[in-house]
């Protein structure tokens, strides 16, 4: 049985779904689209596998998350549905249920925050509600796992009787009723052809589904005849098509809600929200309120309490290879395989893998922020910035997580519920500058600029912004003409955090994290060694050496980067190195410069001037980010043409950008 | 008068919601219908957008869209 979970945004449905499906549950990716959703069995029920599609407010194709959902009913043929409906906020919710109960699937309306609801002296008439919609209605609290139980047994129940909704029809006598009802005559045999109701049909085609009136192949002469009711409809009604059809379902609701709801008084909830919003969107506090949310939120996970696991995770790790290379050389290994196996998997995963309690620790903060609603505030509060170049506040967040770490922030973007957005800030996400590039730049300012460190390091990340700024507007005019997708929201009430759903997404992170580090960089680690330890004769070599493949790929990369002042085959290979994460730039000339850490700022002294420094510090601020977040952003992109485009694009506009550096610094300097 | 002029704490009921495809197709299914009572609750710190408050609930939008939604100031009683 394939059971459907669908609902508005901000109703409780990750809850409901991690209740339902405890830790069985996985990600997959639509067939055809990018759009992920999970699925998980249904615990207690054999063979009961729920799919979490995602949140909506409509199934009129508005995004292509309305398009994943309307699809998957129509094509995936569901057992059943449970929709899911915020009972505090009734009338918007049911909007989507009437529309469903259209669809003519089996269907059950479970009715959350019920405990809310009651809290706050309203109330719903259960029974009558469900004999009003024709759709069974359960009751129930996901945050509290109440009534949880009960929805399982009646949809069970309604799936195996296939028990359809007992009406479709929510017009009353009228001109929209007319209209719908000779529109369903017209499209009924059509819609019987592809499966669904032509009451369904009916209204898709009136309000224009362009989907729909393809696969309907209807005959110029029946288009004629719908174009003719809708008209007349038009004319009686005094609406336009989609404005009466609207009218109707907010007519047919509200008069179901007089009949059933006591409406709430404003509730705890709401009144608590408004007093919260009063500090967090306030005319003067909110920015500083925001600059201090995330200052906390970076200062625990990038020094307090990730940094620090890290650190421990680092030191493990370091333990564990210590042994197996003592181990090892007991064993009397091979040295070139002992150094397969220490120098290129142990310190390459190992390197990577110190990162998980940093992006484990973020994602606690951030899942805490998205859960309690206060994510939307900061969209609420940063729109205005980010129309600028072409997006919306709801970027905001993702690109201020790439000043930590880029691997995190691309994963953030996933909140972002227009497509072309989303790989909008993917792209911008690596132009702020991560922690991981720190080192660079303390050695560098060291070496050359100890009297104005500061003012260079901030001239980079602002250089990066800047160059952010720029490539965005670039993209808004090429590769995203697109409209942008309008920024209107719901602000939803706060409300406290679920653990579970705040552990499951933490689980969820790290697992996708730790997947990667065995396999993508698992194998870029290994290719990374062993460029670095043979010749081109596949003779083992020391790794400072400048007949590794790795120093000949530096030398021939290395007149390329003579225009920009730096043709030193070690420190272009230092740059290679850098993709597999970027403090390895700063290790790799170390060694093979052949000095420890205290002693390369005076080492690289003597390979570059004050100009080429600015240069090398430009390329490294915006070249392509390291072999984690490509292989992020190729996960995200879910092509490797796109992302093999994107990597080179970015090595592209760092050279320009690097080689105008060296330009202006040679007229100043 | 239309929606981004309603002053902060204002109620006001909607005559017609304009603009054209999506945008108003979204706007037409999040409630915002003719007839609807809707309030202004504040502008955000730079300005734009505005958060407003109808049949429950709050949302977010932008004053260029507000624009669109032409409305009736209601009587205070």
């Amino acid at each position: 049985m394939v059971i459907a979970l669908v609902g508005n945004q901000n109703c409780g449905k990750t809850t409901l779904f991690n209740q339902l499906t405890g830790s069985n549950q996985h990600v997959g990716n639509f067939p055809g689209v990018t759009v992920e959703h999970k699925m998980g069995e249904i615990t207690g029920y054999k063979n009961y596998r729920l799919v979490d599609l995602p949140g909506i407010y409509s199934i009129r194709p508005y995004s292509g998350e309305e398009k994943v959902t309307r699809n998957f009913i129509i094509d995936e043929k569901p057992d059943a549905i449970i929709n899911i409906a915020d009972a505090t906020n009734i009338e918007r919710n049911l909007y989507l249920t009437l529309q469903l109960i259209e669809m003519g699937k089996p269907m059950v309306l479970a009715l959350n925050m019920m405990d809310e609801l009651l809290g706050n002296h309203g109330s719903v008439d259960i029974k009558l509600l469900s004999e009003r919609l024709g759709i069974p209605v359960v009751p129930i609290s996901a945050a509290k796992n109440d009534g949880v139980d009960e929805l399982m047994q009646v949809v069970s129940e309604t799936a195996q009787k296939k028990q359809k909704p007992r009406r479709i029809d929510f017009c009353s006598a009228g001109p929209v009723h007319r209209c719908i009802h000779t529109v369903s005559h017209v499209v009924e045999d059509h819609a019987d052809r592809i499966g669904v109701p032509s009451r369904f049909a009916a209204t898709r085609v009136i309000e224009a589904d362009e989907d729909i009136i393809d696969s309907l192949k209807l005959s110029e002469n029946e288009l004629e005849l719908i174009e003719h009711a809708v008209v007349e409809m038009e004319t009686e009604s005094v609406l336009d098509r989609n404005a009466a059809l609207a009218d109707m379902r907010y007519r047919f609701i509200e008069a179901v809600c007089q009949e059933c709801v006591i409406r709430a008084q404003e509730s705890k909830e709401a009144q608590r929200s408004i007093k919260i919003d009063k500090v967090l969107t306030n005319k003067y506090l909110a920015i500083p309120m925001f600059i201090a949310i995330m200052a906390f939120t970076f200062w625990m996970t990038f020094s307090v309490v990730g940094q620090r696991l890290s650190d421990w995770l680092a030191m493990g790790i370091d333990r564990v290879t210590v042994v197996v290379d003592n181990a090892l050389t007991a064993y009397g290994l091979n040295p070139t395989v002992q150094s397969l196996v220490i120098d290129g998997v142990f310190a390459g995963v190992g390197s990577i893998l110190s990162f998980l309690p940093i992006i484990v620790v973020l994602f606690f903060f951030l899942a805490i922020l998205e859960d309690t609603g206060y994510m939307s505030r900061v969209a609420f509060v940063m729109d205005k910035l980010l129309r600028k170049i072409g997006l919306s506040g709801r970027s905001f967040v993702p690109m201020l997580i790439g000043f930590g770490c880029s691997v995190p922030a691309i994963m953030a973007t996933r909140t972002l519920s227009s497509e072309r957005d989303r790989k909008m800030t993917m792209l911008l996400v690596p132009f702020m500058s991560c922690s991981a590039k720190i080192p660079i730049y303390a050695v560098f300012t060291a070496a050359f600029f100890p009297n104005n460190g500061a003012l260079v390091m901030t001239l980079l990340y602002l250089g990066g912004i800047f160059v952010g700024i720029i490539a965005a507007m670039i993209l808004n005019k090429t590769a995203f003409t697109g409209k942008p997708v309008p920024f209107v929201m719901e602000l939803p009430n706060y409300r406290m955090p679920s653990l579970k759903s705040v552990l499951l997404l933490m689980w969820e992170k790290a697992w996708d994290f730790i997947r990667r580090a065995f396999t993508i960089i698992f194998v870029a680690t290994i290719v990374i060694w062993f460029l670095q330890h043979f010749d081109a004769k596949l003779n083992v070599v020391s790794s400072d050496s400048t007949t590794s493949l790795l120093g000949i790929i530096g030398m021939w990369i290395a007149p390329v980067f003579a225009p920009l002042g730096f043709a030193d085959w070690r420190v272009v290979t230092s740059l290679v190195t850098g993709l597999m994460a970027k403090e390895a730039v700063v290790s790799t000339l170390g060694v093979l410069l052949n000095v420890g850490t205290d002693a390369l700022a005076g080492a690289i002294a003597g390979l570059f001037t004050m100009r080429s420094a600015l240069s090398f510090l430009t390329f490294a601020l915006l070249y392509t980010p390291c072999v984690a977040a490509i292989s992020t952003i190729k996960r995200e992109l879910n092509s490797t043409v796109k992302t093999v485009c994107v990597v080179v694009s970015q090595c592209c506009v760092a050279w320009l950008a690097a080689y105008i550096v060296y330009i202006i610094a040679g007229i100043i300097l | 008068m239309t929606l981004d002029k309603l002053p902060i704490g204002k109620t006001a009921v909607i005559i017609s919601v304009g603009g054209e495809g999506n945008l108003r197709c979204h706007l037409l299914d999040m409630g915002l219908i003719p007839h609807t009572e809707v309030s202004v609750r504040k502008a955000a710190p730079l300005g734009d957008p505005i958060e407003i408050y109808l049949r429950g609930y709050t949302m977010t939008i932008r004053k260029d869209d507000a624009a669109k939604i032409e409305i009736r100031l209601k009587e205070e009683v």
